[in-house]
């Protein structure tokens, strides 16, 4: 069992940090609930992996503390910290069996008899791998052998937490769901802390109940899968999720409209006159932006329309300002000219990138 | 040129790679190799670019039998998973190799080699060496370089695979238009289907080293000619159940009835097996005719814009001699169920494609369905 | 389909025949013929069946009895070099550094008794330890322990074996480092989350990644070491008595020393035969146990 406190927890490769640009993770301060599913998600070069391997204790932070149920850890290594990690890359003892990779970690704290052997074959179960349990690691595939890392630090009776780096990178897509949802059950089975690392906002999205979005080693939203779709906190985070993702377009706001291209959109709350010289822009969702025939809404051009099997995406030019849209089932676009419709309650403002908060009505 | 696979096969070590795979490229066609890892992809790559010879059959270039020229006779370019540039020499040389391997003019080499650079954004970065340039920008050094080689066959065995999400958007709208110009046969691997409709242009689906379809991409997606393709090009898995006609009524493989209706109607009295996608299972009553299951929710997941149900039917007849059936539903919005929780779920008639014994399409559903 | 595929390959492959047949087979025919046939000086040469082999094989004739205490001799030599260069190379490539400057450094150093001919080796090496004026062989007489190659064959076999080890652990090393090298990173850090010790990962994870490089170490010394000729002719000449009179000494002793060119023939085939057969039981063993772990 574990509560993770991060205390203004950053880390800086070079040794006097002057500038924010020195942080390869800025000084954040964050808690990561028991038993919760966590996502890091952001680009490459972000930071997750540096954060990642400061929980686990692969690296020591240059500031802040690591609490583990209020025990400040920050300096102490792996292995004497209560976590399991998964890689990118599946790591599995080749010339053991199944059996003994998932022993191993058992032996090594110096178990032995028949506990080990009720607790391994236990977590084969529930990781479907008892009909693997004599086979050789070598020449399993990738899935089962990142089911046998996964195993590997399921089986220790004292694990916490469990932290993922990018694990279904190697995995065929059709395997992903089956892995992505077998983690799933394990996490509502298990009541561990898991925070899972990655840079696709599906994987995120679908595993974790609290989504930390992490852009330029500095942490720009927390908030569940649905808050970050419905009402992105910063440009990136619309931008990063979402596929494709949020239409940003610069705009005039004023009371209840927003002018993008000489064109009127209305606005779901209302703001004041936004004038301190910041960038100010208009963000929405191609799943909030219909496509429609010419004259129902703002005129739009129709450059392309992508088939994606479950949805039509549009790719328009508003006033030559490039945008996404989707287009209904039932439409059949003639021609590049077309309209849209938005929904004016997600249509969101940004001063500078940052959401502004605007009154309700 | 267009490039012909006539019957070929490919074993090696007792292991089959490749099985009569027969298939026609187009000259400027753009041709997606779909399937999972070890379906084909790549050793179907290696013998059009004449890596392998084939154990069998012939591959034809314009009409001309090429099965035993060797690669360095041919014109063809590739660019591979892992970001494969020479690590001593800059960006610009990296671009221009082919062309310095060619002894092509200076002048000409420099225009080139600018001209790519700047298609693939990387203007900014001649002077760099590969290790300097993020994972995205050293494959599009890559990409460069295949570009300039100007060669009548280029192939992109998952290209971008190892880059980050937002990247792959990006690169891959640019790469087809990139290619569009040279008339250059363009084949390209992946094991995603979105990537597939996202490229567009034809789609051939490989499983266990045999094809199992080849046309259109479009038309290989809603019209999947056998069961093998359409698992192949479907993300999340096709949803596919045993079910036994008998006249207008339908048995399910979990003992539900249903009307025989829609895409079923005109069908011999016979078990078949149903297959649809994620999209065609709701989860509430889409009209009258839909045939209603009864399942446990085995897992549920949101990403915030859509939500997939993960849903367990258990079979209660012969008709697949036990075991059950695990169905995606996908909706919009935020849908909270709980794993355990008992689910109603529902199939449209008209929207099925429907599976003889020897796996091959029976029916399906008009491509444009009346709203 | 009978196409023409890679025929034309076969023509590539003929001047390397040409050379093989001039430079082994030719040869080899020679030797095979001299060693069925007795000379005594003159180019007179009579036959003698396989008279010489008989002998050759006999531990009790004169001939035999030197052959199999040669041979023992070598197999001695070569199960200490092994028993010795492996585990040395195994534990220096593991201590060497990962990153930085030094792994440059480190390298050069290491490569460096590799580059010196056989016979400088020796001639180092009998100045080295010689207890008049070699540093090593006057120091070790100095701390009181009795060291002299000339007269002693235990020193003497120390010396050799000390010299074979300065001279090849580096091989070993250098082999066991690139195999060492090739584990990613995960697997140390998944194995100190998995809580191994360090026996643990070495046995685990690096002995494993190493086992086709410590093949290749291992086939590579046993041949060079049981083919030993230069460093000990040059530093022991094979003496003290016969104490470090391998094979290949007695071979040349036989051949130039004496000029039986028959026995020496015969003992060329037989040491020949000897090699080959320990190649093909390397190679069968190596190769079996490849696709045993695959």
């Amino acid at each position: 069992m574990a509560r993770i406190d991060l205390q203004n927890l950053g880390h800086s490769y070079t040794p006097n940090p002057k500038s924010d640009a020195d942080y390869a993770l800025k000084p954040m301060t964050h808690v990561w609930e028991q038993g919760g599913a966590y996502a890091l998600l952001g680009p490459s070069g972000c930071g997750k992996t540096t954060l990642l391997n400061i929980i686990s204790g692969l690296l020591t932070p240059s500031e802040g503390r690591v609490l583990f149920d209020g025990k400040d850890v920050t300096t102490l290594p792996t292995e004497a910290r209560n976590i399991a990690q998964v890689f990118q890359f599946p790591v599995v003892y080749d010339t053991m069996t199944v059996y003994e990779n998932l022993a191993f970690p058992l032996r090594n704290r110096g178990l032995r008899g028949p506990a080990v052997d009720a607790r391994v074959r236990e977590i084969a179960e529930l990781l479907d791998l008892t009909p693997d349990l004599t086979r050789r690691g070598r020449g399993l595939t990738a899935d089962a052998k990142q089911k046998i890392s996964l195993g590997r630090g399921l089986v220790r009776p004292d694990v916490a937490a469990i932290l993922f780096d990018e694990p279904l990178t190697v995995i065929d897509p059709h395997l992903k769901w089956e892995l992505r949802s077998k983690l799933k059950a394990l996490h509502r089975a298990l009541d561990l802390t898991m925070i899972y690392v990655t840079h696709d906002q599906t994987e995120a999205l679908t595993f974790a109940d609290k989504v930390v979005v992490m852009h330029d080693g500095r942490v720009v939203q927390i908030g569940r899968p649905d808050e970050l779709f419905a009402r992105p906190a910063h440009v990136f985070v619309g931008h990063f999720i979402g596929s494709p993702g949020m239409n940003v377009l610069p705009a005039e706001v004023a009371g209840r409209a927003a002018k993008v291209g000489g064109h009127v959109i209305p606005l779901g709350r209302a703001y004041p006159p936004l004038t301190g010289g910041e960038k100010i822009e208009v963000g929405v969702r191609p799943e909030f932006a219909t496509l429609a025939p010419a004259g129902a809404g703002v005129p739009v051009r129709v450059t392309r329309i992508d088939d994606l099997g479950r949805v039509r995406i549009a790719k328009v030019e508003l006033s030559g300002l490039p945008m996404a849209a989707t287009v209904p089932e039932s439409l059949a676009v003639n021609g590049d000219e077309a309209s849209l419709i938005v929904d004016p309650a997600m249509v969101h403002v940004y001063a500078n990138g940052a959401l502004v908060e605007g009154e309700a009505a | 040129m267009s490039l012909v696979l006539d019957n070929v096969s490919k074993h090696a070590g007792g292991h089959v790679h490749i099985e009569n795979v027969s298939l026609t490229l187009e000259r400027g066609s753009l041709n997606v190799l779909l399937g999972p890892t070890l379906s084909g992809k790549t050793s179907l790559m290696r013998l059009m670019a004449g890596l392998d010879a084939p154990s069998a059959g012939r591959v034809l270039v314009d009409g001309k039998d090429v099965t035993g020229v060797h690669v360095r006779n041919r014109s063809v370019a590739m660019v591979y998973q892992q970001f494969i540039n020479y690590p001593s020499l800059s960006v610009y040389e990296n671009i221009a190799s082919p062309m310095r391997v060619a002894g092509r003019p200076k002048a000409e080499i420099d225009r080139r080699v600018r001209e790519a650079a700047r298609l693939l954004k990387l203007d900014k970065y001649l002077d760099r060496n590969p290790a300097q340039l993020s994972g995205g920008q050293q494959q599009r050094t890559a990409i460069a370089r295949a570009l300039v080689k100007d060669a009548q066959l280029v192939l992109l065995d998952e290209p971008l695979a190892n880059l980050d999400y937002k990247l792959r958007e990006e690169l891959r709208e640019e790469l087809p238009k990139i290619f569009a110009e040279s008339g250059a046969v363009l084949v390209y691997a992946t094991t995603e289907p979105t990537e597939a409709l996202l490229l567009r242009g034809n789609t051939a689906t490989l499983w266990e080293g045999r094809l199992a379809q080849f046309g259109r991409t479009p038309d290989v997606y809603r019209r999947p000619a056998n069961l093998t393709s359409a698992r192949v090009f479907s993300d999340p898995p096709l949803n596919s159940m045993r079910v036994h006609k008998r006249g207008l009524q339908l048995v399910l493989a979990t003992g539900e009835h249903g009307l025989a209706r829609g895409v079923l109607a005109e069908l011999p009295d016979d078990d078949y097996t149903i297959g649809f996608r994620a999209d065609h299972l709701y989860l509430t009553r889409p009209d009258a005719e839909a045939i209603a299951l009864t399942g446990t929710v085995a897992v549920s997941e949101i990403t915030g814009s859509e939500s997939f149900v993960h849903i367990d039917l258990p079979h209660s007849n012969e008709l697949s001699g036990g075991g059950s059936d695990r169905w995606v539903a996908v909706t919009r919005g935020v849908l909270e169920v709980e794993p355990g929780e008992r689910i109603e779920c529902f199939i449209d008639p008209r929207r099925l494609f429907v599976f003889g014994h020897d796996g091959r399409l029976a029916a399906a559903p008009p491509l444009v369905l009346a709203a | 389909m009978d196409k023409p595929i890679n025929q034309g390959a076969w023509l590539l492959v003929l001047p390397v025949l040409l050379i093989v047949a001039f430079s082994a087979i030719v040869p080899l025919m020679t030797v095979v013929n001299y060693s069925v046939q007795d000379t005594f000086g003159n180019n007179q040469f009579f036959w003698n069946g396989i008279g010489w082999y008989q002998e050759l094989l006999d531990p009790t004739t004169d001939l035999g009895g030197r052959f199999f205490d040669a041979l023992w001799r070598n197999l001695l030599f070569s199960f200490l070099i092994l028993a010795i260069e492996v585990p040395l190379g195994i534990a220096v490539a593991l201590s060497m550094p990962r990153d930085g400057w030094r792994v440059a450094a480190t390298l050069v150093v290491m490569a460096l008794p590799l580059l010196i001919p056989w016979n400088v080796v020796g001639t180092i090496w009998q100045i080295f330890a010689r207890e008049d004026i070699g540093l090593l062989g006057w120091v070790v007489n100095r701390l009181g322990i009795p060291y002299n190659y000339t007269a002693d064959p235990l020193s003497a076999w120390v010396t050799i074996v000390v010299m074979d080890v300065w001279h090849w652990t580096s091989l070993v090393a250098l082999l066991c480092y690139a195999g060492l090298r090739s584990i990613p990173d995960a697997f140390y850090q998944a194995a100190r989350i998995d809580g191994a010790s360090q026996w643990a990962i070495f046995r685990n994870i690096q002995l494993p990644k190493m086992h086709r490089v410590l093949l290749i170490a291992v086939l590579l010394r046993f041949m060079d070491s049981f083919m030993i000729y230069t460093e000990p002719f040059v530093v022991t000449g094979g003496g003290p008595g016969n104490s470090t009179t391998f094979v290949s000494i007695d071979l040349v002793k036989l051949a130039l020393g004496q000029f039986d060119l028959g026995k020496a023939a015969a003992l060329s085939i037989v040491y020949n035969l000897i090699i080959l057969a320990v190649c093909w039981v390397f190679y069968t063993v190596m190769t079996r146990m490849d696709a045993q772990r695959n």
